[in-house]
C-alpha cells in the first residue's frame, strides 16, 4: 500500500486532533476554537509522520458508515462477553476449557490487524497473545475447535467483514 | 429527570462488572484466564461509570459539557485497555509462566518451537559454507 501526499495525511492528522479538542472543551466560543486549531495546526506539523499513512481516504464515506455500523454491533459482543465471564465465574464448577489456539487473518494493514487484535481481546473468551504476520495466536477460554480453519471462523471472521471495508 | 435514573442505571451496571472482575480474580487457575475476565469485565465496567456519569450530570447538574469529556475518557480506555493486557500476557509467556494443566492445546510453543529449529539449522548450514 502506497502513502498518500504528504498534504492529505497533515490535513487528516489536524481534523483528527481538532475533533478531539471539540470533544475535551465541549464550547463553541470562538476564541476557544481558534486556540483548538492552533494548537492542532502545531502538533499535526510534529506528529503526522507516524500518525497516518493513508491521510483523507480515510474519511471516505463508505468507511465511516461501516465504522458507525460497526459500533453497535462491536458493543453487542462486549456485552455478551461479559455475560459469558460472568456465567463462568459464578458458576460453582468453572467451567473452563482453555488453550492457545492460531488463526489465519486476511487484513494487510496494520491499522487494520490492531483494531482486530483489539476486538478479539474484547469479544468473548478470546484474549490475543502475539501476532506474527498474518497469524494470530489467541487464549481462547472454552477452546471448541483447535484446528486453524475452525478457530478462524469462530473467532476472526465475523469481525472481519467490517475491518476489511474500514481499514483496507 | 429521566437522565439521571438512566446514568444511576449505568453506573450500577458498571460496579456489578467491577465486582465480576475481581471475583474472577480470584476463581480462575492461571494468569491467562485471570486476565481474560479482568481486561473484559473491567472495561465494560469503566465504560458504564464513565459514561453513566456523564449522562446522571445532565440531569443532576444540569451541565452537558460532562458528557463529551466523559465520552473522550471511554474511547481512550476502550483503545487502551486491550493493548495493555495484550503487553501482560505476552510478557507472561514470554518470561515462562506455564499454562493451567487444564490446557488442551498450544500452538504458541509449537509455533516458537518450529522457529527455533529453523534458525537452528539456518545457522549449521551457514557454518557449513563458510
Amino acid at each position: 500500500m502506497e502513502k498518500a501526499s504528504k498534504i492529505s495525511r497533515y490535513l487528516y492528522t489536524v481534523i483528527v486532533l481538532f475533533v478531539i479538542w471539540l470533544f475535551l472543551t465541549s464550547s463553541l466560543d470562538p476564541q476557544e476554537l481558534t486556540i483548538g486549531l492552533l494548537f492542532s495546526i502545531i502538533i499535526g506539523a510534529l506528529t503526522y509522520e507516524v500518525f497516518t499513512e493513508r491521510g483523507l481516504a480515510n474519511l471516505h464515506p463508505r468507511r465511516i458508515a461501516y465504522a458507525i455500523a460497526y459500533i453497535p454491533y462491536f458493543l453487542w459482543a462486549m456485552i455478551m462477553a461479559n455475560l459469558d465471564v460472568a456465567y463462568r465465574v459464578l458458576h460453582p464448577k468453572r467451567p473452563i476449557n482453555p488453550g492457545i489456539v492460531e488463526c489465519k487473518t486476511v487484513l494487510k494493514n496494520n491499522a487494520g490487524k490492531l483494531a482486530l487484535a483489539n476486538s478479539i481481546t474484547l469479544t468473548p473468551g478470546t484474549i490475543t497473545l502475539d501476532v506474527k504476520g498474518d497469524r494470530y495466536f489467541i487464549h481462547w477460554i472454552d477452546v471448541k475447535d483447535a484446528s486453524v480453519e475452525g478457530a478462524s471462523d469462530n473467532i476472526t471472521r465475523p469481525f472481519e467483514k467490517f475491518l476489511k471495508v474500514i481499514f483496507e | 429527570m429521566i437522565s439521571e435514573i438512566i446514568g444511576e442505571f449505568l453506573v450500577l451496571f458498571g460496579t456489578i462488572f467491577y465486582f465480576l472482575s475481581s471475583l474472577g480474580l480470584i476463581r480462575m487457575p492461571d494468569v491467562y484466564n485471570r486476565m481474560q475476565t479482568a481486561t473484559k469485565s473491567a472495561t465494560l465496567g469503566s465504560l458504564g461509570v464513565i459514561i453513566g456519569v456523564g449522562i446522571w450530570a445532565i440531569g443532576h447538574v444540569g451541565s452537558y459539557a460532562w458528557l463529551p469529556k466523559t465520552f473522550v475518557i471511554a474511547v481512550f480506555l476502550l483503545l487502551t485497555n486491550p493493548i495493555s493486557a495484550h503487553a501482560l500476557i505476552r510478557a507472561a509467556y514470554k518470561s515462562g509462566i506455564p499454562l493451567w494443566e487444564g490446557s488442551i492445546v498450544d500452538k504458541y510453543r509449537e509455533y516458537l518451537e518450529k522457529e527455533e529449529g529453523k534458525e537452528e539449522v539456518s545457522d549449521e548450514t551457514k557454518e557449513g559454507e563458510q
